[in-house]
């Protein structure tokens, strides 16, 4: 039973001299405390590059099938088709990586490093708020992936690379607040497999029942009823206005208000069910 | 019992006319999960420096009263204080004094071990450079220097635990809890351990330490309290607690069947209790009060015909001290399925 790759032994006057010089420095200030967490979080990316692979993957296959096969019938042709698409299957694929947000959350409850965490001497709060912060980098390198692949397939948004970036940046003020859905979550799901699911099965209709594949006219009419109410359909016109220069401060103003709306009713929820003892 | 502690380390602020401050004191504290009384109703003291060790089987509540104490649980009942500074009112006070190497591992698997440390460096306010001259430290002090670059997900058990212990002292607390550091080591790195957590307690730290191995406490422990179905059932220092339950077992085995009832009777005799059969025929066993008495036996055996084939002097197992303070054996003895 000895450990096969055990390093050499601790020696103790190490020990000693290790544990005589841990004196305590002044207890980092919050917005310190946010950007460790968000480092940890690129940490993360990089140990596991597969969670962002998994989550794109599926996008950019979307993407190149409905342009190839549906392109030509729904649009009329390919690239008509992929100016439209394009800011659709953006929205999508970072829309659903926040997922991971709330199954990173229950991972770290179940490893106990969370109540590690809960012991420090830190502004509480900026251990859900800086894994937010980043994943925020998270979006922005799947945004980069799907938009380049986008201007590769011939995507020539009107609205230039500033109608690009905003478009980018309101989704990521978008995804941000939808991501405290999934870490109240988090704390309610007991393990991260039935989180994966209750997600998804908010994720699919979401997503899928909304104006990024077709055109909500085509629908019959009970359908473009939920498709017009979908916060998701008003997020896809805001980004696409952006990316086109067609946008009204109105569409853009309603996914702000969204936005709002999910922070101010689902911060409060994560903080309590986080202050609430496990 | 109160009034030990008070003898025993009242003096430590002898000079100040303020009341000795205690690492942990409470009074009365209760923690119910529904119909589960975890912790029901403890008044505990433990002093400021050395190691105090809370000893019971599982499910004990020896957890829930760590976790009440390092504020990741609110208290139904009673209160608690760490170095004075309650942990419901407080709760800034008492993490900044105290660090909790939980009952399993707590570090980020997916990061490598010098990633863990500088993570938690960074978050006690370290600069960047500082977090990382103190993770090189303590990997190195810790053995830990060559996996350092690894994740923490293809370590060892004793890595783990190791890796662990060093990250609840990145900043040296003044008060560590430590739960069950040990289960599931092997000897040597159970060893190694015992030596992180001495070398803290002569740097100052105090160390409340919950094990379920009375042998740890033993041999750690300055004090021990017995802990059973969230209540304190017996508090002490260690030899108190096996002088209570006798120094330990006395295991004989004679060579053949017949002496049996000669061997029964002289240890009877001279020992002057009951003797138990044991689950090999041959054997026999009887509780000894202290080494001289097991001498005295041996040496009637010796004079008689009775023929020896083995024997032990066992130390008392936790199960019998749980069978003596309570009439009733452990849970832990059968999950653990031996005796010692
Ligand atoms: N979060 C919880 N919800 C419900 N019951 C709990 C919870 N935590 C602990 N308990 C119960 O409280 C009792 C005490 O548990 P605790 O973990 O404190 O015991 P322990 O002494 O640490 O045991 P072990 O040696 O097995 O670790 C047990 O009956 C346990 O089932
Ligand atoms: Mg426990």
């Amino acid at each position: 039973m000895t450990d096969t790759n055990a390093p050499a032994d601790p020696d103790i006057e190490h020990i000693q001299g290790a544990v005589a010089s841990g004196d305590r420095p002044s207890a980092p200030n919050a917005f310190s405390a946010l950007l460790t967490f968000g480092w940890r979080a690129l940490l993360k990316i990089k140990h596991l590059p597969e969670q962002l692979l998994d989550v794109t993957a599926i996008p950019i296959m979307f993407l190149l099938m409905f342009t190839y096969l549906f392109g030509g019938a729904l649009a009329g042709s390919t690239s008509v088709y992929l100016q439209e698409l394009l800011p659709g299957i953006l929205a999508m694929s970072v829309v659903f990586i926040t997922i991971y947000t709330g199954v990173t959350l229950n991972d770290d409850i179940d490893e106990g490093i969370f109540d590690r965490f809960r012991t420090l001497p830190i502004w509480q709060p900026s251990v859900i708020i800086g894994a937010l912060l980043g994943d925020a980098v998270r979006y922005t390198l799947a945004s980069t992936i799907i938009i380049v692949l986008g201007l590769v397939l011939g995507f020539s948004p009107n609205g230039g690379a500033f109608g690009v970036l905003s478009a980018v940046a309101l989704l990521l003020v978008f995804s941000f607040s939808l991501s405290w859905i999934w870490t109240a979550l988090g704390f309610v799901m007991r393990s991260s497999e039935s989180l994966m699911n209750a997600s998804m099965i908010v994720m699919f209709p979401l997503t899928f029942v909304s104006n990024v594949f077709v055109d909500p006219e085509t629908m019959p009419e009970w359908l473009q009823v939920f498709v017009d109410v979908n916060p998701f359909s008003h997020l896809v016109t805001a980004m696409r206005g952006l990316m086109h220069g067609t946008a009204t401060t109105e569409e853009i103003s309603v996914v702000l208000l969204m936005s709002a709306v999910l922070i101010i009713v689902f911060g409060p929820v994560t903080m309590h069910l986080f202050r609430r003892e496990q | 019992m109160n009034e030990i502690q008070q003898q025993r380390h009242g003096s430590i602020d002898e000079n100040s006319d303020t009341e000795p401050v205690y690492a942990v004191e409470t009074d009365g504290l209760v923690k119910h999960f529904g119909e589960t009384k975890a912790v029901d109703g403890v008044d505990l003291v433990v002093p400021a420096g050395g190691i105090y060790g809370l000893l019971g089987p599982n499910g004990a509540g020896k957890t829930t009263i760590i976790h009440l104490l390092a504020t990741l649980l609110q208290p139904d009942g009673g209160t608690a204080r760490v170095f004075g500074h309650d942990v419901t009112e407080a709760g800034d006070d008492v993490r900044s004094r105290v660090s909790l190497t939980g009952q399993f591992v707590s570090v980020d698997e997916d990061l490598t071990g010098h990633e863990n440390l500088v993570l938690l460096a960074k978050l006690l306010g370290y600069s960047r450079t500082g977090a990382k001259e103190r993770s090189t430290d303590l990997l190195e002090a810790f053995g830990l220097t060559d996996a350092g670059d690894r994740q923490v997900k293809t370590y060892s058990g004793g890595m783990r635990r190791r890796l662990d212990i060093a990250a609840s002292i990145v900043v040296t607390p003044e008060l560590l809890f430590l739960d069950e550091p040990t289960t599931g080591l092997d000897p040597r790195n159970r060893n190694q351990v015992w030596e992180i957590i001495r070398a803290l307690v002569d740097n100052g730290t105090t160390v409340l330490l919950t094990t379920q191995y009375l042998e740890e406490a033993d041999q750690l422990a300055d004090r021990i309290a017995v802990i059973d179905e969230g209540r304190i059932i017996a508090e002490g220092t260690p030899a108190e607690l096996k002088a209570s339950v006798g120094s330990g077992v006395l295991n004989i085995r004679v060579r053949t069947a017949e002496q049996r009832a000669e061997a029964e009777r002289l240890l009877g005799a001279t020992l002057d209790t009951s003797v138990e059969r044991g689950s090999d025929p041959l054997s026999r066993s009887a509780r000894v009060s202290n080494a001289e008495h097991a001498v005295r036996a041996f040496t009637k055996l010796s004079q008689s015909d009775v023929e020896i084939a083995d024997f032990a002097l066992g130390q008392p197992s936790l199960d019998e001290v749980f069978l003596e303070l309570t009439d009733r054996p452990t849970d832990a003895e059968s999950d653990r399925g031996v005796t010692q």
